[in-house]
């Protein structure tokens, strides 16, 4: 394997004490992760997703040092994550979602400065570095506002920046996009996309938010109960998964249910509006043509598949 | 090149997570200006309670006013620099428990360092002032010839107090990785035990100065060497020698605080609770 | 009614779950209850009848402050700390849009916690010093009613100030500095470092007319059975006098920090 992020059989097991009466309380063993393997090239990008409690988190707090594996070999730039955790922070950068890391009360440039001196950034490269991120995060009005009065995207992006003011060659981001608006949420995938381009940065991200993935990984693991149940494109992921897209029409009029659009079946009617499934490898322009051709057309959408729905059609045509 | 030298590396990040603290209070400066005057007033409130007691009486427990200030400045002073250098290490238990305490594992900083400057505050400048006043006003009235060896001899005995609390509170935070609620066990040792060291050991029953010398030996703060200053027995009759102790017990303390810190860290890692 | 009846409950049921951090606070008050009980006996020693208490009334004063410290947030915790992070962090102008008053909605969870400390975090230390000191708890349980009627009130008393304290939070938005101000004031004056009654001259009157006096030293009293009759009659109304007036101010200044939300849009 000569993978930048290499997992070999990696397991994480946690003793869990659960109450069991009054006073008492009962161990038991769960094996948060439960042997993974996988190696990402340097420069990926690569989702990581999964059901909430499914072993995402376990696995970045092993890959950043801050959990000690129970088993397994875990290789990040050739480093043992665990043994070597304060080598290793300079080498990566971390962006958990909802836990800032910039200083409440002070201006933006302020936790930067902190970054700069505990990185021990060099002058040059820190100037460089944070002009970069200011320009392409949109931050230069921002740098001299108390955090505490950024709103949530704004904040988001500046704990992006932080994670990158060091040169990392690997980013891990938590659910980077969680409870953003639209806006941010473009602006931060944009960026992503280009630090990645530019810098070569590997990145690792997971998330609960599907566009993430379209639009950024052209790989995706996907993880339950510890285990690694896909690892391949995101095209894959929907013909593995059966995931299916659904085309929203609303019509003029109530009407039965449209029967003869190519590919498609009719689930749901509710007066005007139908929905209507189809696999979310094919392409919908079949489908609306038909639709439009044939009926009353006065709005239309399509919803993509929800990571949850993907993944638990995956378990139901398995049989798990 | 700074991980070779570990304790460096925690000092330099130490102050540096320090002076952002003492730059985010300056964002409120009202509220600063205040805490310190109030935590140099408040803080003497307790010594104002002992002018109460001796407003009634002449001595307690045989010590006459000045030599309980003495023992009362020399702890305060003791804790106050123990909990102006890390005094709000209790809060790892909350850190813990939303998560921020991973963000800290994920920077190339000690830990220990990053939790040691949380929440650094200058105000609490305001104790070990209020507690130096006292203990000069203490040193000032007792009837003690002093000398440069005596006045040195303090100095050691507050410095060495403050490591002894300092220690106290690396363990109270440690202990925190298995019991994330328990910020308040480390008060009995850190508070308790100073208001304990306020009064002189001939108020309280053997046992618990028993307990105060061999178990949690908080006794070296300002016990066992003020009675040294002030000619007195030692209560448990022990040999004079271990008057002179303080520093050693003190580095002995910080030590084992240091590899309980280790043990929970790693317990930490190991389950991340 | 309902409502801050079930957020009381709440509030009760909230602090039941800490089981950890009550056992530690149980251990703490019980740690500073004997150091405290020691350098009492070493003062009544000295000079008995000292404050108008014999030497077991004295020991009870100290182990009844080590059971009411957490119950009236003498030192401070509670709410107001959880008040002013919201003022801090913004999130008051949820509350403020809730349809529930704000005053009486932290009263019902306040109090709550208080029952809940009282229970939790009194009943052990009362006992461990009861064991082990001779205490003058009274036998009849019409002063222990008594006892708890002075306890709601002076708890009452404790919240009103506590509120305001909170709220200056809308004018300081750090609200360390006031918090640890007041819980001193609230350790010293309440009487929890040495009863008022041992307080000398005019200091010791005027301080035994200010509040804090209505969050420990009324109560312990009413325990001690040192308030009976008409005395006991003006020792509830003292509590409930404080508690209207400060209640009442914590409305006005309520309205005030609403205004201040209102014109600066949260």
């Amino acid at each position: 394997m000569d993978g930048f992020i290499e997992l070999d059989g990696v397991e994480k097991v946690f003793d869990v004490r659960r109450k069991a009466g009054f006073l008492r309380r009962e161990r038991h063993r769960v094996r948060a992760v439960d042997g993974i393997s996988f190696s990402v090239p340097r420069g990926g990008m690569v989702g990581y997703i999964g059901p909430n409690g499914a072993g995402k988190s376990t696995t970045i707090k092993m890959l950043t040092g801050i959990l000690t594996p129970s088993g397994g070999r875990l290789r990040v730039a050739g480093i043992d994550p665990s043994r070597e955790r304060t080598k290793l922070a300079h080498r990566i950068g971390v962006v958990f979602g909802q836990r800032t890391t910039l200083w409440w009360d002070l201006p933006l440039r302020d936790s930067y400065g902190l970054v700069r001196r505990m990185y021990r950034i060099p002058d040059g490269r820190y100037r460089a570095n944070l002009d970069r991120c200011v320009e392409l995060l949109d931050l230069g009005e921002l740098l001299d506002v108390p955090v505490r009065q950024l709103s949530l995207g704004q904040r988001m992006r500046g704990d992006i920046a932080a994670a990158l003011l060091h040169d990392p060659e690997v980013l891990y981001l938590d659910e980077p996009t969680i409870g953003l608006d639209v806006v941010s949420k473009a602006k931060v995938r944009q960026f992503l996309r280009e630090i990645n381009a530019e810098r070569g940065t590997t990145v690792l991200l997971t998330t609960h938010d599907l566009t993430d993935i379209e639009q950024l990984c052209k790989r995706v693991m996907v993880i339950d109960h510890g285990r690694l149940v896909y690892d391949g494109g995101l095209s894959g992921l929907h013909a593995t998964g059966g995931g299916e897209r659904t085309l929203v029409v609303d019509l003029e009029r109530e009407l039965p249910p449209i029967e003869d659009a190519p590919g498609a079946r009719t689930v749901k009617v509710a007066g005007p509006r139908q929905w209507l499934t189809f696999p979310a490898d094919h392409s919908a322009a079949p489908i609306v043509a038909a639709v439009a051709e044939r009926y009353p057309l006065v709005d239309l959408s399509i919803r993509e598949p929800d990571i949850e729905d993907v993944i638990a059609k995956m378990y139901a045509e398995r049989g798990v | 090149m700074a991980d070779r030298f570990p304790v460096a590396a925690g000092l330099r990040g130490y102050a540096l997570v320090v002076a952002m603290w003492v730059r985010s209070t300056m964002a409120y400066r009202a509220s600063f200006a205040m805490t310190t005057i109030g935590n140099f007033a408040a803080s003497g409130l307790d010594f104002v309670a002992i002018l109460l007691m001796f407003s009634h009486i002449d001595a307690l427990g045989g010590f006459s006013l000045a030599e309980v200030a003495l023992l009362y400045g020399a702890t305060s002073c003791s804790l106050g620099l123990a909990d102006l250098t890390l005094g709000s290490m209790d809060r790892i238990g909350r850190r813990v428990r939303d998560g921020t305490f991973d963000t800290l594992l994920v920077r190339p900083v000690p830990v220990l360092a990053q939790v040691a400057a949380d929440r650094f505050a200058l105000r609490r400048l305001g104790r070990i002032g209020q507690g130096a006043l006292v203990l000069g006003w203490g040193v000032a009235h007792v009837d003690v010839a002093w000398t440069l060896p005596k006045g040195l001899f303090t100095v050691v005995m507050v410095v060495s107090g403050a490591a002894i609390f300092a220690s106290v509170f690396i363990a109270g935070a440690a202990f925190q990785f298995w019991a994330t609620e328990a910020a308040e066990v480390q008060n009995s040792f850190t508070y308790g035990g100073s208001t304990l060291l306020q009064y002189p050991p001939t108020v309280f029953a053997t046992e618990l100065v028993r307990g105060v010398t061999f178990v949690v030996p908080l006794a070296f703060v300002n016990w066992l060497p003020a009675l040294r200053l002030l000619g007195r027995d030692n209560p448990l009759g022990l040999p004079g020698w271990v008057d002179f102790c303080g520093p050693f017990v003190a580095l002995l303390m910080l030590t084992g605080a240091g590899l309980l810190w280790r043990v929970g860290l790693r317990s930490y890692r190991s389950t991340g609770s | 009614m309902r409502l801050y009846a079930a957020v009381a409950v709440s509030g009760f049921r909230r602090y039941a779950t800490y089981r950890v951090a009550t056992a530690a606070g149980v251990f703490t008050n019980t740690v500073f209850g004997f150091v405290i009980a020691y350098t009492f006996i070493a003062l009544w020693d000295e000079r008995p009848h000292l404050g108008g208490y014999g030497q077991a009334q004295a020991l009870t004063f100290v182990w009844v402050s080590q059971g009411l410290l957490a119950a009236m947030a003498l030192l401070g915790g509670g709410f107001q700390e959880e008040l002013q992070e919201r003022i801090r962090s913004g999130d008051i102008a949820v509350d403020l849009y809730r349809p529930a008053d704000l005053q009486l909605w932290w009263f019902a969870a306040d109090l709550g916690r208080a029952l809940f400390q009282l229970l939790g975090r009194g009943v052990v230390p009362l006992a461990v010093g009861a064991l082990c000191f001779e205490l003058a708890l009274p036998a009849d349980p019409l002063v222990w009613l008594a006892f708890l009627l002075s306890c709601l009130l002076g708890f009452a008393v404790g919240f009103g100030l506590r509120f305001l304290i909170g709220l200056c939070a809308f004018w300081l938005l750090d609200g360390a500095g006031v918090n640890m101000v007041s819980g001193l004031m609230g350790m010293f004056f309440s009487g929890m470092l040495l009863p008022l009654t041992v307080f000398p001259g005019p200091f010791g009157a005027t301080v035994r007319l200010l509040p804090w006096a209505a969050m420990l030293q009324v109560p312990a009293d009413v325990l001690l059975g040192l308030h009976t009759g008409a005395g006991l009659a003006r020792a509830l109304a003292f509590q409930a006098g404080w508690a209207v007036l400060l209640l009442a101010a914590g409305r006005v200044v309520q309205s005030l920090a609403t205004t201040k939300v209102v014109v600066q849009g949260g």
